[in-house]
């Protein structure tokens, strides 16, 4: 991919930002599909239809969202702190979109294939937090300084479970680069490290319940870090409005919220990669090749989306408390174990 | 566009980015300006390990200081700032010792630069590294053990008197 658009340009720098675009192109389309896919899920879950009338089935209402969104007025609160309120929404964009550098979309497309692949990505997440943190503070908003706090500090805590699953996956794969963890599991739905990868049978058989813990583990803290019912309380409208972004308008929000839904995307990919095979195909060599690799990662990116989304319209709310527990006294001891045995297992 | 060239361009807004954000950091009359104009420092800081090669240390770096550092010095200044409407007095103080260990401190950094032998024995090509981090792995494990282990000591250590103060608050 790389030399065939030098050939085309000619020029470095010119290939790397043209590589360096095509991930926000996916996402945007990505974000139209997901918001699309949202409403629709949530409203035919409470037994409703959702918006009929622009497009057959309300197909064009993202589009029209789009479009309102873009002319509406752009309000910073008198009170506010006009820089940084100016500032936070491209902080937390830019930190989520850092990460999508390191997504293997593909068997020939990869933004950056460094080694250390998902070790940049659980570092420059924080970036995300401090911009939350920023959006809280500027507004000078008792509810978005709540909000942002609450999910700076729900964002650090999952990151401890979170970071030990993927750590236990490092130890099997040897690896931290993600396109090598991808081709680690190639070959195949049984080589797909859910299924304990492509091992010895003995070590497979003993590594799956393990795997299986783990992912789950992983999923839960996924959804923490995006902020999404049954984490949502950095959120919660029934108590803060609307967290951080409450008093964001116009193209402000509209960032925000791309960058939600970018987010989710990418833990969902995440996931993917380190649990179902990336983007190589469940048949082996069968419907490979570099664009089935595109088509393979996006649908199991977006089945995990779609997951995120069943989960949110279907679970409460948890409260601060027990959202603590959940992550220091279940999710964090299930991991530790669990890196434990899958390190045991592998020096067997 | 000849690639030394451009390794120059993109140093040159590195270090511009760390100096004056930086500035910022230590000029600011808003302590909530400094802290968050830390993290341009880090990242500019991050970048330049990048720039040389460096890339555990550069994602170290924004592991340790933008994800740990700078989260927990916002939540002291916003929590302290704001909630408590206490006012944070940033001004000038203690002018001759702060100037005295400004200048040995800065002795010692340019003599530890003048004295350093930058390009000599040691220096292996950068193209021949691969991966930096399986060799940060074996040497933390292998000649660098006692350090590791001392240094994960301290850390437990202040995780369990994190603990303690956060407990003996309840129980009041």
């Amino acid at each position: 991919m790389d030399q065939f658009l030098q050939s085309i340009f000619g020029d470095t720098i010119l290939t790397h930002v043209f590589m360096s675009v095509l991930p926000l192109l996916f996402l945007l389309v990505c974000a139209v599909v997901t918001i699309y896919v949202e409403m629709k899920m949530a409203a035919h879950m409470q037994d409703r239809l959702a918006y009929m009338r622009t497009g057959w089935h309300g197909t064009l209402q993202p589009v029209a969202d789009i479009l309102k969104l873009l002319q509406k007025e752009d309000i910073i609160p008198a009170s506010a702190d006009k820089f940084l309120f100016m500032l936070a929404p491209y902080i937390v964009f830019v930190g989520t979109y850092a990460a999508f550098a390191v997504l293997p979309f593909s068997s020939s497309y990869i933004g950056s294939a460094v080694d250390l692949g998902l070790f940049y990505v659980i570092a420059v997440s924080a970036l995300v937090v401090v911009g939350i943190l920023m959006a809280g503070w500027a507004s000078n908003n008792k509810w978005s300084l709540f909000g942002a706090i609450r999910s700076a500090s729900q964002v650090i805590s999952y990151e401890i479970p979170a970071a030990l699953a993927v750590l236990a996956v490092v130890m099997i794969t040897g690896t931290m680069s993600m396109n090598e963890i991808t081709k680690f599991q190639e070959g195949g739905i049984q080589n797909w490290l859910i299924f304990g990868g492509p091992l010895p049978i003995v070590h497979k058989l003993l590594l799956i319940p393990v795997m299986i813990v783990l992912a789950v583990v992983y999923y839960v803290c996924s959804m923490a870090e995006v902020n999404r019912t049954p984490f949502d309380i950095p959120e919660a409208e029934s108590e803060l409005v609307q967290g951080y972004n409450t008093e964001f308008t116009g193209m402000k929000f509209a960032i925000f919220y791309l960058a939600e839904y970018a987010n989710l995307f990418l833990v969902s990919a995440i996931a993917v990669v380190l649990f179902f095979g990336g983007w190589s195909s469940p048949f082996g060599s069968f419907m490979s090749g570099p664009w089935w690799s595109l088509f393979w990662f996006s649908l199991k990116g977006m089945l995990f989306v779609c997951l995120n989304i069943w989960l949110r319209w279907t679970l409460p709310r948890l409260r601060v408390d027990q959202l603590m527990y959940v992550s220091w006294k279940v999710l964090v001891p299930f991991a530790l174990v669990c890196v434990v045995l899958v390190g045991a297992i592998m020096v067997m | 566009m000849n690639s030394l060239q451009l390794f120059d361009i993109i140093f040159y807004i590195l270090a511009v980015t760390v100096l004056a954000s930086a500035s910022v950091v230590v000029f600011s009359r808003n302590i909530v300006y400094a802290a968050f104009s830390l993290l341009f420092t880090f990242f500019g800081v991050a970048g330049l390990y990048v720039l040389l090669n460096a890339d555990f240390l550069a994602i170290t770096q924004l592991m340790v200081y933008v994800g740990g550092i700078l989260v927990l010095i916002l939540f002291g200044v916003m929590l302290t700032n704001k909630v408590v409407s206490v006012d944070i007095k940033t001004g000038t103080l203690q002018v001759v010792p702060a100037a005295i260990l400004v200048a040995l401190t800065a002795g010692i950094l340019i003599a530890i630069f003048l004295s350093t032998n930058w390009i000599g024995a040691g220096v292996t090509n950068l193209a021949e590294v691969k991966s930096t981090a399986p060799k940060i792995g074996e040497a933390l494990i292998t000649s660098h053990v006692l350090l590791f282990e001392v240094a994960s000591v301290v850390l437990l250590v202040a995780i369990v008197g994190a603990a303690m103060i956060a407990r003996r608050e309840k129980t009041q």
